[in-house]
């Protein structure tokens, strides 16, 4: 397929609706192909910029207030219809409470591993990706001391195929941390730490390549951290980095 | 409540009226518990809700109104427009401006706007924003591909435009 038949497709790629097989084929031709990178880029960013600006209309206080009296009230029935009622109402608000809690954790989940993507990628097309330039992380922790609000130890990278480039502070949701970046034969892998208490979703322990990113990604929890590991290096070279981390740890 | 905040949000996106937007809000919420019995327990909730307010908008003056818009053309596709450097993503994304942008999101005929909010803002997959406006998934397709084109090509004027005053306001200063 020429460069103008992926890009007809490049927003239903980006929507994550692709087929399986085709996501895949598509993952592996942006990798390789400039001018669909930079397309890709570009429309994530509108995407999100969409998604901040759209969200703009909140209700006022006083009307959240009548909605509620409204929904609480009821109008004068028989006794059997008012338990009936009460009993569609209540059914109403724990169907809606759970879908809602499992739709928007599911959304806020789906919305932060987007962002980690995000960050990955607009560091890397950034002139300066790194704040701190040094392969030694013995350089780079104490870089971090004072500019984020944790600790984190970083792994001994000897005999491994990874290099440290360096680090920046980084910010997820308004929260800072830590964003390293590694390379391994010619690809990125960033490393992102924050603290967990301070992310706005429940992440899983352990989740490998959600659906609908671009790249391999590994996260997990560690001594009240949450680690992301992302990059568009193969999965068993993302695993291999995670592990050296949880090691370190 | 469920959903409360999100609905508001897409209630006043669709009207422009913050009252209005409770009326509609508040008659999505009487209709849902008055025909809760008709919902399908293990069907999409939040679809089946947005598809209550927006039925109910449709049906009201202002979205009757909204409607007699230009029309839409659901087997006119178009193609995609490349991306080019320097592109209205680059410079919002750079500048994150939204005024700009939201401003550009209001001017969209409705249609484009509520395919556009749903996607994009509600993260709705393309068969939830089908269930939600009573189209086939094709026509989700199209009309948020058309959407998207009609927001880039409503940009880049504005975005352009105040990139140039920017730099002239900056070589001024410097001038200083």
């Amino acid at each position: 397929m020429v460069c103008k038949s992926w890009k007809e497709k490049l927003d239903i790629y980006l929507d994550g609706e692709l087929p399986d097989d085709e996501m895949r084929t598509f993952d592996a031709h942006v990798r390789t192909c400039p001018s669909c990178s930079a397309d890709a880029l570009s429309r994530v960013q509108m995407k999100r910029a969409i998604h901040i600006s759209g969200t703009r209309y909140m209700p006022g206080p006083e009307f959240r207030r009548r909605m509620q009296l409204q929904i609480a009230s009821k109008p004068k029935r028989s006794m059997a219809l008012e338990w009936m009622f009460a009993a569609v109402a209540a059914l109403v608000v724990v169907a809606g409470v759970l879908t809602m809690g499992y739709v928007e954790n599911r959304s806020t989940r789906k919305h932060t591993f987007s962002e980690i993507a995000d960050l990955h990628v607009a560091t890397l097309a950034s002139s300066s990706p790194v704040d701190v330039v040094s392969t030694d992380r013995h350089t780079v922790k104490p870089w971090f001391q004072g500019k984020i609000p944790f600790a984190f130890n970083l792994p001994e990278l000897q005999n491994t195929e990874f290099t440290l480039l360096g680090g920046r502070v980084t910010y997820l949701d308004q929260t800072p941390g830590a964003h390293l970046i590694y390379d391994v034969g010619k690809h990125h892998i960033s490393v992102f730490v924050f603290q967990e208490r301070s992310l706005p979703a429940r992440l899983d322990k352990d989740r490998v390549s959600p659906k609908q990113l671009t790249f391999n990604m590994e996260t997990w929890s560690e001594g009240g951290l949450r680690y992301f590991v992302i990059g568009d290096t193969s999965a068993a070279n993302i695993d291999s980095l995670a592990k050296l981390f949880k090691a370190a740890s | 409540m469920p959903l409360f905040d999100q609905l508001y949000n897409f209630a006043q996106w669709m009207t422009g009226d913050r009252e209005e937007a409770e009326d509609l809000v508040q008659e999505t919420y009487a209709k849902a518990l008055k025909g809760f019995p008709s919902f399908r327990l293990g069907t999409n909730f939040r679809a089946w809700m947005y598809r209550i307010l927006r039925n109910t908008f449709l049906t009201s003056r202002t979205g009757l109104k909204a409607t007699m818009t230009v029309p839409l053309n659901p087997d006119e596709d178009g193609s995609a427009l490349p991306v080019q450097p320097d592109t209205p993503e680059t410079l919002l994304f750079e500048r994150s401006n939204n005024e700009i942008l939201q401003s550009a999101i209001d001017e969209l005929p409705i249609h484009f706007r509520e395919v556009l909010l749903l996607c994009e803002v509600e993260e709705m997959s393309y068969q939830e924003i089908s269930e939600t406006l009573s189209v086939p998934i094709g026509t989700v397709m199209s009309r948020l591909s058309r959407a998207r084109r009609t927001l880039r090509e409503r940009l880049r004027p504005r975005v352009s435009t105040e990139a140039a005053a920017s730099a002239m306001a900056k070589e001024t200063n410097h001038g200083l």
